[in-house]
């Protein structure tokens, strides 16, 4: 019982094949644009692929091309929880969750029955006769996670499902979420790092319509290989190609560090990555002696506040300094500084 | 200007309170419009021969006129759902080529001259007309019938509806559709419990403009069913009638389908309601 998705779809440059277990939660994340939510679309059959096949378990959702098949949303079976609620604003809240066991045949008795079990589930028992403009957002939410488990799916596909919330209900949402989705199939895009960490298993990066990082969520957050991934995990990465103790850049930067692990350094060079958190890097603006350190110098571009401390940003890399660091260098943006780590701090570990 | 005050959608004292962008000129502009279509019916209410009202518009003619009006009006509506929605949900929702054809194709009785229109009905199902004269073959005779009435209303009436209902469509949007889809429901169960509820407001007063255009119908009924009493001399017909030999009769008459449409076109707007727009 697994999903197996491959789909091209040229208009949206999505090129990318997965698979997912039968309880497996997999959260997809990646750059505003890269076309996770078409994915989603996708699968619930809202949107059509160019090319590609699907089957969740012994069912095939589509097949493109000559023989193709396309099964139609209200047979696939799929949940779908967007951005927005979406509740029928002319249904009574318990009506709204009752529509789908309604829809798929079910008595009227038995899907107000599920509709107020489910509604009880999500703590939302006490609106059941509300309409849902009488509801909050946060509130709104949880009816509309009540409303696609009522069905039942095979699998739930969550699109930034706490993206409109306040930051008073998203907590709400997201530890009844992580309850539900335990024992389900489920696909979450998402922008937040704590969603990912809480509620998937694994975690896919999505970057120009490729696959770019595939694993365990702690260790795309420890070992990202993408940009993207590093600036999720706030990681400062530079790849190049990876020997015993350093990754040299394409530039011809030679980046020392340690080994993240044993690797086997007699395989000879192979592409490799170097990553580091900006707390590490120290500001110079002369380059250090002695010691093994890397220096790298930079061009400041942008200076960011975040919390006590100042973000340095040039070009992939940041540094936190402390505001009296900043002002006693003199830092602004254009400044050309040297960006300092010590090699004890630099993670070396193998691309792909 | 009764019908203004009748038609505007909330109380002027709470919406003058919250910013307006509009400049003050268009205020005259616009008073100036509202007086160009309330003062002719002001004169001709003044021409209202009041002390003979009630008997000139219960003669026995009127009486017919009116009661042929309302039953036509009203089937001519319920063509204009039946055949009406499913053009909106097409031209609205789906794709195909040759869409804009069809859409202008429907719109074109707008443009047309009723009396065009008329003529066209009359060669399409006339005796002597493309299906006519198969029909004719059946025993079935159209022109100049009731049926003739209805038809050449349905006919100028269609576009009204297909227009209002479509733009709600258009305005509600597919997302509540999209939803209710993944939770398992047949496009007929959207349709029937998603899609109409949530355009009901839009196909209410498309189906009043349907109804309200089907009333005031002249041209293509006079060409196509004739003018017989109590058979196709609708209200319009029995005001042109009597224009020359009753000029009294056919102000009061005029008075009447005034009011009979303005009841209706008021009730249909008293609580006017926006189709609930999902936002992506």
């Amino acid at each position: 019982m697994t999903l197996d998705l491959s789909l091209t779809l040229a208009a949206r440059h999505l090129e990318l094949h997965l698979s997912l277990g039968p309880t497996e939660t997999l959260a997809i994340m990646g750059p505003n644009g890269a076309g996770k939510s078409t994915i989603l679309q996708v699968l619930a059959g809202l949107v059509k692929p160019d090319a590609g096949h699907a089957t969740l378990g012994d069912r095939l959702l589509f097949r493109m091309g000559h023989h193709g098949r396309w099964l139609p949303p209200h047979e696939r079976g799929i949940g779908l929880l967007a951005q927005q609620p979406l509740l029928f604003p002319h249904l009574t809240v318990v009506d709204n969750v009752a529509f789908g066991p309604r829809s798929t045949g079910a008595s009227k008795a038995a899907a107000n029955a599920s509709a107020h079990e489910w509604l009880r589930e999500v703590a939302a028992e006490d609106f059941a006769a509300r309409k849902p403009a009488e509801l909050s957002g946060g509130q709104a939410q949880r009816v509309a996670l009540a409303r696609a488990l009522a069905t039942d799916p095979e699998l739930l596909l969550l699109d930034e499902p706490m993206a409109a919330l306040d930051v008073n209900s998203a907590p709400f949402l997201r530890s009844l979420l992580k309850r539900v989705l335990a024992t389900r199939r489920a696909i979450i895009v998402t922008h937040d790092i704590l969603d990912a960490l809480m509620l998937a298993d694994r975690v896919i990066v999505i970057e120009d319509g490729r696959i770019v990082e595939d694993g365990p969520t702690a260790t795309v957050l420890t070992h990202p290989r993408s940009a993207f991934a590093a600036s999720l995990a706030g990681l400062n990465v530079l790849s190049g190609t990876l020997n015993a103790e350093s990754v040299i850049t394409s530039d011809g930067v030679t980046v020392t560090g340690r080994p993240a692990g044993d690797w086997g350094p007699a395989q000879g060079e192979m592409a490799g990555l170097a990553a580091f958190p900006p707390s590490s890097v120290s500001v110079f603006l002369t380059p250090p002696q002695g010691s093994p350190r890397n220096a790298f110098p930079v061009r400041v571009e942008a200076l960011e506040p975040q919390g006590g401390h100042i973000r340095v940003r040039a070009g992939l890399l940041a540094a936190d300094v402390s505001p009296a660091a900043i002002a006693e260098l003199g830092i602004v943006p254009g400044s050309e500084v040297f960006f300092v780590v010590k090699a004890a701090e630099v993670l070396l570990y193998p691309a792909g | 200007m009764p019908a203004l005050v009748l038609l505007s959608r909330r109380s002027p004292r709470r919406e003058s309170r919250n910013f307006q962008a509009v400049p003050r000129w268009i205020f005259l502009l616009a008073a100036v419009g509202a007086l160009f279509i309330v003062l002719p019916l002001l004169g001709m209410v003044a021409k209202v021969d009041w002390a003979h009202f009630i008997p000139l518009v219960t003669s026995e003619a009127s009486v017919a006129a009116l009661l042929l009006s309302l039953k036509t009006a009203l089937a001519s509506t319920t063509l204009c759902i039946i055949f009406g929605v499913p053009l909106a949900l097409l031209l609205a929702r789906t794709r195909f080529t040759g869409q804009g054809i069809v859409r202008a194709l429907v719109l074109l009785p707008l443009v047309v001259p009723p009396v065009v229109g008329g003529l066209a009905l009359l060669y399409t199902f006339g005796r002597e007309g493309l299906i006519g004269s198969s029909l004719q073959l059946l025993g079935i005779d159209i022109a100049f019938s009731t049926t003739a009435v209805v038809m050449a209303q349905a006919f100028v009436a269609l576009p009204f509806l297909v227009l209002s209902l479509e733009g709600s469509l258009r305005t509600a949007g597919q997302h509540y559709e999209a939803v209710a889809a993944t939770l398992g429901a047949r496009p007929s169960t959207v349709l029937r419990r998603i899609t109409l509820p949530l355009v009901l407001p839009g196909l209410i007063s498309g189906s009043v403009l349907a109804f309200a255009r089907s009333l005031g119908e002249f041209g293509a009924t006079l060409t196509f069913a004739g003018s017989l009493q109590g058979v196709t001399r609708t209200l319009p017909l029995e005001i042109y009638l009597q224009r020359e030999s009753d000029p009294d009769a056919a102000v009061a008459l005029s008075f009447l389908l005034i009011a009979v449409a303005l009841v209706v076109v008021v009730l249909a707007y008293r609580s006017p309601r926006a189709p609930r727009q999902a936002t992506p």
